[in-house]
Parts: C-alpha cells; sequence; structure tokens
C-alpha cells in the first residue's frame, strides 16, 4: 500500500495564544502502551520479537484456537514490577486479571487479556522538566495487557488479511493523572517515560514501529476551576511530534468551540498526519460496552514481597539519578548532563571512557561531538543498545590522555580519532607511527617562525603597523610549516616574543 | 464371544488382554461392529474414528504382547465428548459454527488417554457447547436413551452415556459444567464422575463456561471410573487453573468399604414434585450405606434455592466471553454476505449457533453489561461464596453428601425443549457441586416403573475423590443395578455411522 503524500492543504489555522486563550487552561493526561522486550509471548511460548513474516510467530494459543488457555510469561511480571518500582509505584501483592470484551478480526479470542479492577502497580509518579522546571506527573496505574493482531487492508483487493504475530505480545499500559498542562509537558512526559523503559531494558520504546504508543485524553477548562470540561481522546499518533502537534490541535479545537458557543463531545479522534487534525471516530464499530470481568482462565496474580526485593536489585541507576551525579561528581554542565543520560548506553559509554582517563569535560565534549556524529551518520542510535560504537570508549580515553599529556595538539588529535575509527589502532601507537607528537621544543618552532616571517616580510610590517588581525595568520603559517605538531600555546608565546621585537 | 464383548467392564476387557485372550484389534473391531449396527438407533457420536481407532488398537496389541503396557487402559475402547479437542479429527463441540474444525492439537486429557494406550473409537454427541440437559441441543441430532429411545439420555454429555450404556465403548470422558456428566449418567444407569475443579486440566477442552468446566469419566462401574480418572488426572502446566497436587491411587482406596463414613443427606435436595420414586430409591440407598456400617444424618445446606439463579448468571457470563471467538474469521464456519464487517459477524453467528447457545450468549451479556454487573455477576458471585460455604460448614464433620442427581428420571424427548426454564430444573441437584468446585459422582441406584434408571449422587469435599469412589463403590458391591443392561435395539443392518475425519 502507498500513499502520495497529502499536499499540505488550506486548513482552519488554529493559534496558541490570542483571542480567548488566556481565559482556558488545558488538562492532558496520557496513556501508553508499551511492547515489552520479553523473548516470548505473555500467555504462550511464541517469539515476541518484531518482523518475522506474517503469522509466523503464532501457536493456536496466540490464535485464540478452540480450547486453549493461557499461561503466564513470569518475566511479563517482573518487567512490569520493573517499571514500578522504577516510578515509586506501590506494587500490588495481589491483582487480577480480565477480559476486555469486544469484537474486532485482530482480536482472536473476542476478547483481551488485561487488568482492570486491580493493577499490578498503583500510584507512583514522573518528574518532567520543562524550561527549566521540574514538574511531578502522578502515575494512576500501570498494568499488564496481550497485544491484538494486526490488520492489513487494501493489500489483496477488497479482501483484508490479518497478521497474528503480535497477537500476545506483552504490553504495559501506563496510565498518568491528568497533570499535563501543555503540548511541550505532554511531550517532555512522554520523552522521559521512553528513556525510563529503555533504560530498564523492558520496551524498545520506537514510536515508528509502534512499540511505544501513546493515546490523549486533552480537555480544556476555565482558568482555575477545578472541574475537568468534557475530554477527547486521541489516538493514531506515530511520533513525539505528532503528539505535540494533535494535543495542540485539540485545545485549540476545543477553545474555538467553546469560545463558538458549542459544546465538546467526550469521543475518541483519530490524528491524521498528513492533514495535521484529528478527525472524530464517530462509528457504531467502535462504541464499546467491554464488559470486563474477571478472567476465570488464570487464578489472581500473587507478588510476593521476596520477588519485588529480587527485582529492585535488578534495577539499573535510573536517568535522573545518574543525570544528578554527572553534575555533581563529574562537574559536568547540566546540558551536557542531560544529553548523555538521555540513553542508558551512551551514559555507558561515557563513563567507560572516563573510567580510561579522568577527565569528564573532555570525554563528553568528544562524545557528544565527534562519537555522537558519527552515530547519527552511521544510524547506530536505531538500536536498543549500541554495542559497535564507532571508537572504543578505552581507545577514547587515551587518546583524550595524550592531549592531556601535551604529547599531541586538539588538531593532531582529530586527525588520531579519524585513524582509529578507520583502523581500530590504539591512538599512542598511531602517533608514534606517523610521527604526530607535538613539538614542544623552541628551537625547531623558533626555526619555524623565522622562516615565516622572513617569507612574509610586507605582512609583519602591516602587523606592526597596527594590523593586529595577522596574528592569526602568522600562527596558522608556523603550524603549516611544522605539520600541525607545534605545540600552539608555545607557538602562540614565541611568535608574540618575536613580532614584539 | 464377540456378541458379549461389548458388554465387558474395563477391568475384565484388561484382564483378558494381558492373558492374550483377547486381541485389542479384536476388541476395538467388536466396538466398531457394536457402533455400526447401533448408531442408527443411538446416535452416541458424531464422528466415528475406524481407522484410527486400528491404528490405535495395533499399537496396544504391540505392548500387550511385549508387556510394555502403559496402563490398564491400555487397548481399551473408549469415547471422547466433542468438546474435547482430538488432533486431526474433526471437533465440533456439538455446534454447526465448528462443522469442518480440525483441531491441530490435541486435548490434555486426550494425550494422557493416547499415552496411556487407550483407543479413542470416537467423537461422542453432546449438547452444543455442552449447554443443555437432554442432547437435545446437538446441531447433529440428539443422541437416545437406550432404555428407552423415546427418552433423551440427559445431556450435555449424552453420548458419552449412551455410547457406554449401549457397550459402543467401555468408557468415555465427559465434561461436566453444572451436571453434564453426572444427569446423563443418571438418565441412562451408567457411572459418571465430575472430579474437583482443577483435579484434570481443561487445557483443549472447548470451555462453556471456564470456572465451572471439568473433564470427567463415564464407565460401567465405580472401579472402572477410578481408572480413567488416575489417567486423566494430574497438574498439567498448560493450565493454569490445574492444580499442582498428587493425584491418589483412588483403585487402591476402593475396598475400604462404607464402615465408619460419616454420610449427609442435605433436606434442601428432596423437594417438592419430585418423583417419588427417586426419593424412595434415594433414601433406601442411604439405608444400604448404613446398613454397611456408614453413619446418616440429615444437613441443611441453606442456600441451595439460589444455585440455579447463581449458576445461569456466571455460566451464561462466561460463556458470552468464550464464545465470542466464533467469528467466521479464522475457522469453522463463515457465511458469506454482501457488506462489513459486523454483517459478517451476525450471519455467521446467526447461521453457526442454535438457540439455546444463542439465548445463553444473551443472558450472559446482559448479566455482564455496564451498569448490569453489580446486579447480577457480582451478586451471583457472592452467592456462590456463600453455597461454597455451606459445604465447607458440612463436610467439617462429614465424609460424604448423598443426594438424588435429579429430581426425575430420563424425560421424553421434545417434552421440555419448548419450556427452557423446565429444562434447567433438571440440574438443580448437580449445580451447587459445580459452584462449590467439589468432586463427585453419579451412580445407579434404582429403577422406576418404566424401567427408566436413578442415579444417585455422592459428593466429596475438594479433591476428595478417594472417599467419593470408595462410597460409591461400597454402596455398587451391596447392589447390582449397575448389572443391567438395557434392551437391545432392533438391529440395523451395519452401515456407514457418522463421517470420518
Amino acid at each position: 500500500m502507498t500513499h502520495e503524500p497529502a499536499a499540505p492543504r488550506d486548513r482552519a489555522q488554529f493559534p496558541t495564544s490570542g483571542a480567548g486563550f488566556d481565559r482556558y487552561e488545558a488538562v492532558i493526561g496520557l496513556e501508553v502502551h508499551a511492547e515489552m522486550l520479553t523473548a516470548s509471548k505473555i500467555f504462550c511460548g511464541c517469539s515476541a520479537t518484531f518482523g518475522a513474516p506474517p503469522n509466523h510467530n503464532t501457536c493456536p494459543v496466540c490464535l485464540g484456537m478452540p480450547g486453549v488457555l493461557p499461561v503466564l510469561n513470569r518475566r511479563v511480571v517482573e518487567f512490569a514490577v520493573r517499571a514500578g518500582l522504577a516510578t515509586q509505584c506501590r506494587i500490588a501483592p495481589r491483582s487480577r486479571w480480565a477480559r476486555k470484551n469486544y469484537f474486532y478480526p485482530d482480536l482472536p479470542k473476542g476478547y483481551q487479556i488485561s487488568q482492570y479492577e486491580l493493577p499490578i502497580c498503583e500510584g507512583g509518579y514522573v518528574d518532567i522538566e520543562v524550561d527549566g522546571a521540574t514538574k511531578r506527573v502522578r502515575l494512576t496505574r500501570i498494568h499488564m495487557e496481550e497485544d491484538t493482531g494486526k490488520n492489513i487492508h487494501d493489500a489483496h483487493g477488497d479482501a483484508s488479511l490479518v497478521d497474528f504475530n503480535r497477537s500476545g505480545v506483552p504490553l504495559l499500559e501506563i496510565v498518568s493523572e491528568p497533570d499535563m498542562a501543555t503540548p511541550a509537558e505532554a511531550g517532555a512526559y512522554l520523552r522521559t517515560l521512553r528513556t525510563l523503559v529503555q533504560y530498564l531494558g523492558i520496551c524498545d520504546g520506537n514510536m515508528e514501529e509502534g512499540s511505544f504508543r501513546c493515546d490523549a485524553n486533552v480537555s480544556v477548562r476555565s482558568r482555575g476551576a477545578t472541574s475537568l470540561g468534557v475530554k477527547a481522546e486521541v489516538k493514531n499518533m506515530n511520533s513525539f511530534r505528532a503528539v505535540e502537534k494533535a494535543i495542540a490541535y485539540e485545545i485549540a479545537r476545543h477553545v474555538r468551540t467553546l469560545e463558538e458557543g458549542g459544546t465538546i463531545l467526550q469521543e475518541t479522534r483519530l490524528w491524521d498526519a498528513d492533514r495535521e487534525e484529528t478527525r472524530s471516530m464517530r462509528s457504531k464499530e467502535y462504541a464499546h460496552d467491554y464488559r470486563y470481568f474477571p478472567e476465570p482462565d488464570l487464578p489472581p496474580l500473587l507478588v510476593s514481597e521476596e520477588f519485588v526485593e529480587a527485582v529492585r536489585r535488578t534495577l539499573p541507576e535510573l536517568p535522573d539519578a545518574r543525570r544528578a551525579r554527572f553534575v555533581r561528581d563529574l562537574g559536568l554542565p547540566p546540558y551536557d548532563a542531560e544529553v548523555l543520560t538521555s540513553r542508558r548506553d551512551l551514559a555507558d559509554y561515557f563513563e567507560e571512557v572516563v573510567r580510561a582517563h579522568a577527565n569528564a569535560k573532555a570525554a563528553s565534549n568528544w562524545v557528544m561531538g565527534e562519537v555522537l556524529r558519527l552515530v547519527k551518520e552511521r544510524k547506530l542510535d536505531a538500536a536498543l543498545t549500541i554495542t559497535d560504537w564507532p571508537v572504543a570508549a578505552a581507545r577514547l580515553g587515551e587518546l583524550i590522555a595524550l592531549i592531556d599529556e601535551g604529547a599531541i595538539s586538539g588538531k593532531i588529535a582529530k586527525t588520531v580519532f579519524e585513524e582509529v575509527v578507520a583502523t581500530s589502532a590504539a591512538p599512542r601507537a598511531i602517533v608514534a607511527a606517523k610521527g604526530l607528537t607535538q613539538v614542544s621544543d623552541e628551537g625547531p618552532i623558533l626555526a619555524a617562525i623565522e622562516q615565516v616571517l622572513s617569507a612574509n616580510a610586507d605582512k609583519v610590517v602591516e602587523y606592526r603597523g597596527g594590523k593586529d588581525k595577522l596574528f592569526g595568520f602568522f600562527v596558522g603559517q608556523v603550524m603549516k610549516a611544522t605539520g600541525g605538531k607545534a605545540n600552539p600555546p608555545l607557538v602562540n608565546r614565541l611568535l608574540a616574543e618575536k613580532l614584539k621585537n | 464371544m464377540t456378541a458379549l464383548l461389548h458388554e465387558l467392564s474395563i477391568a475384565e476387557a484388561a484382564a483378558r488382554l494381558r492373558r492374550g485372550e483377547l486381541s485389542a484389534v479384536e476388541l476395538t473391531r467388536a466396538a466398531l461392529a457394536r457402533i455400526a449396527a447401533t448408531e442408527p438407533s443411538f446416535h452416541s457420536f458424531i464422528t466415528v474414528t475406524e481407522e484410527a481407532a486400528l491404528a490405535a488398537a495395533r499399537d496396544a496389541d504391540t505392548h500387550l504382547r511385549t508387556g510394555t503396557a502403559p496402563s490398564g487402559l491400555t487397548g481399551i475402547p473408549v469415547a471422547v465428548k466433542d468438546v474435547i479437542a482430538t488432533a486431526g479429527v474433526r471437533t465440533t463441540a456439538g455446534s454447526r459454527i465448528l462443522d469442518g474444525f480440525v483441531p491441530p492439537y490435541d486435548a490434555t486429557v486426550t494425550a494422557r488417554l493416547k499415552a496411556a494406550g487407550a483407543v479413542i473409537v470416537g467423537k461422542a454427541n453432546c449438547d452444543e457447547f455442552a449447554m443443555g440437559s437432554s442432547n437435545e441441543n446437538s446441531a447433529y441430532g440428539p443422541a437416545r436413551n437406550p432404555w428407552d429411545l423415546g427418552r433423551v439420555p440427559g445431556g450435555s454429555s449424552g453420548g458419552s452415556a449412551t455410547a457406554v450404556a449401549a457397550g459402543q465403548a467401555l468408557a468415555s470422558l465427559g465434561t461436566d459444567t453444572g451436571g453434564s456428566i453426572r444427569l446423563p449418567a443418571s438418565y441412562c444407569g451408567v457411572v459418571g464422575l465430575k472430579p474437583t475443579y482443577g483435579r484434570v486440566s481443561r487445557y483443549g477442552v472447548i470451555a462453556y463456561a471456564s470456572s465451572l468446566d471439568q473433564v470427567g469419566p463415564v464407565a460401567r462401574d465405580v472401579s472402572d471410573c477410578a481408572l480413567v480418572l488416575s489417567v486423566i488426572a494430574g497438574y498439567d502446566a498448560r493450565d493454569s487453573t490445574s492444580v499442582d497436587r498428587p493425584v491418589p491411587d483412588c483403585a487402591a482406596g476402593l475396598t475400604a468399604g462404607a464402615r465408619g463414613l460419616r454420610v449427609a443427606i442435605p433436606r434442601e435436595y428432596f423437594v417438592e414434585g419430585m418423583q417419588p420414586e427417586v426419593e424412595h430409591a434415594v433414601r433406601a440407598a442411604v439405608d444400604t450405606l448404613s446398613g454397611l456400617g456408614a453413619a446418616a444424618r440429615e444437613v441443611s445446606l441453606p442456600h441451595t434455592e439460589y444455585a440455579v439463579g447463581a449458576y445461569y448468571i456466571i455460566a451464561t457470563a462466561e460463556a458470552s466471553s468464550n464464545l465470542a471467538r466464533y467469528d467466521g474469521i479464522r475457522y469453522g464456519l463463515r457465511t458469506t454476505v454482501d457488506g462489513g464487517l459486523l454483517d459478517m459477524y451476525r450471519h455467521t453467528r446467526a447461521a453457526g449457533f442454535g438457540a439455546e447457545v444463542k439465548r445463553r450468549i444473551m443472558l450472559g451479556t446482559y448479566a455482564l453489561s455496564s451498569g448490569y454487573y453489580d446486579a447480577y455477576y457480582l451478586k451471583a458471585q457472592k452467592v456462590r461464596t456463600l453455597i461454597r460455604r455451606d459445604f465447607e460448614r458440612v463436610f467439617a464433620d462429614t465424609d460424604v453428601i448423598v443426594t438424588p442427581v435429579a429430581p426425575t428420571t430420563a424425560f421424553r424427548l421434545g417434552e421440555k425443549v419448548a419450556d427452557p426454564l423446565q429444562m434447567y430444573l433438571s440440574d438443580i441437584f448437580t449445580i451447587s457441586v459445580n459452584l462449590a468446585g467439589l468432586p463427585a459422582i453419579s451412580l445407579p441406584c434404582g429403577f422406576d416403573a418404566s424401567g427408566m434408571p436413578i442415579g444417585l449422587q455422592i459428593v466429596g469435599p475438594p479433591f476428595g475423590e478417594e472417599v467419593v469412589l470408595r462410597a460409591a463403590r461400597a454402596y455398587e458391591e451391596a447392589t447390582d443395578w449397575q448389572r443391567r443392561r438395557p434392551p437391545e435395539p432392533a438391529l440395523c443392518p451395519p452401515q456407514p455411522t457418522g463421517s470420518r475425519a
């Protein structure tokens, strides 16, 4: 199925400020579905990995054949507890499975096994940062459920096909309280949550592939009011930008509707990424009464304190704590700490560089600069965990050490870096083999200076006549004459002395 | 000799097989011949599996010859209710919506029968999705009571009971959700056991009401029942509601007699309007047990009158969800219509389900609906708890509870079809046992003036199969009801029976 991207059309422009807006405030809550990175599905032994040929990862259980029964994958519970602990939730010692009943071809049993009255995690919160301020977004609950299959339309004439590979892949549903007020806060919450689940190793956080999905509940009310306005649920956003845009669109639509004397309908709306607008799903097919009831095929889920504590011991240092430590113990600027802790693998890599050579700021500059440039160029960040870094952390540490020792200049270091990337050889070996060691003896540098000054006598006159800017030219010429190996501070000092005379 | 083979008990047949006086192939051929000759009268089977049976019999003979027979069931022809999945053999659940459905998997009980060397001769007739008390709800036409072809065999495991009563198989498997093993066993004068909920795996058993369904044996006498139970019982990792608890050697305890047994007679089980001969026979059975040294006393199970109401809420609620998977998308019937997805669902389910199944789906859907859940489903669950407590109180100082199986003997075909409520009342003495999850047996305790068998129900505490079988065996030994055989039907020349899968 291919679609021409729809050309941007004229559409009502929704400003986010101006007439009426200052009288309203938005109330936003998000429901996130995170596909868990377990090896097998939630209730059967089929592989839960993405990308197999259609209906390859299926068995009678995840196809909903008659008489088959679900058997819970323990790992799913472990992942849910991990998520709950990382967000300060209460972990229920006893929770229940429930059936959510509705008909759809991608739902093979006619019901989804989920949790309803007694979820595994309740309470908890996520702290987000927006414009330098910290805000706490409370979590209502986190529960486990099974994913559905996928309908494929339009590929085979008037027939629709169903791929059940995804059927039974474990999901975490993370429901926030309506604690956000702007699209930016919603975006920050989502990004924070994604980083968190990636740190925990329980979800790859890929919104485009649908392994990290978000529905938004949006309403507006008069600024300062305590009761909530009528909400719309918005679905079908497959990027962070789309979530922010869809929420902004909805807020504007609500404000304009109210300003024009209209009423907001409680409904589900779909985000259309091409038209950048939401549309009502006003179809009888979606007027659901899910008829939840306790799942009789699964006993209540009992989670012991020992289990919870065992899971707690496996928790990695979480992004907030790590960021704070980078600032506090390593003296990094907050911005560097933020970037470096945005991925667990990146933060791990950075710390390995620092372990090889203790210069955190230099390590940060190299990692955020040269290393991330190559990572992006090579699209290595598509993987949940980068393993094939362009430069081994130990090599990068050694390179920074060479600079700090004065053995090479920062400029030569760039050349050595490229050489390490190309050959994986050790920086010291490269410097030795190529004779790149920095020249810090005054003799050869003075010789080079003499040579440059005599070859550019006219410019020397100009400089002495007040054209200070030429100093940089002379430095460049001296560096060139020494093959870039001259110690730059020394060159500066000696050159300044010579020109003064 | 062949003419008598169908009258053997498992114990007798197994002894002859072991001694080499009889081969499994001979015994199986005799059963298949009996089926061919009598099916036009009884219609016990939806599918007869002649070839697979003979192949299994040949395997059994190999084992018997080499002394490697895995169990006392090796080489014994058995029937399996058609709600139980049999790999490669059509499994319809008595419904048109599963006509032609051939599961690629065995139910755990099927696999255990096969592993024990049993010879499955066919799939026994039953009410559609095990919903019914007369077998008249089978989409493949009702089985008929061997004692009077004008009467129903009881349901829903009608074919499982008639096959054993008519000598078409030496034993069978049925399922019991509200009395579906015990009622037909009673109506057909054979022995049927509903085990404790969780004693036997439900994996591969097409679900009617998941929290009530249980597989159990039907056989000619108590010892045979105990033998089949020992083969199918025990923990199964594929059924999370099966209980990990050792299965006692029921056969060993069978001969312990009734002396010292504390027997309770609940007064609520002798109601106005019940057939006087039934009450008389059951009270006489209690006297027999007393004569054998048991101590009988009257007790009260005060919430009995609410059992039928609670059952028809819980069972139908679960059924409405369990039967949602029959949507025509992946297997079974699909009617082709112009129109959308909803039309396909509607037409398929309208054409595929019978009237009683539709009635129960509607009842259950209603009971779970938003706004009615608390008043119906939740209330019914509370009643269920009260009923369970009634039994707990009695079993605190009681070994077994003795009651009639049903208020009357087998009624006439068509007699109650137009009056579902009358039909539902056939199960008033069996339903409480399912709600409480208890083990209970039905065995013959007399005949009425029309020559129809009367059934005695013996109920035990949870996982008390041993004491139930012991009491039943003691009674059986003291009487000869189980030795009576139904009259021979007017035999037709052998002809193909059922369709072969």
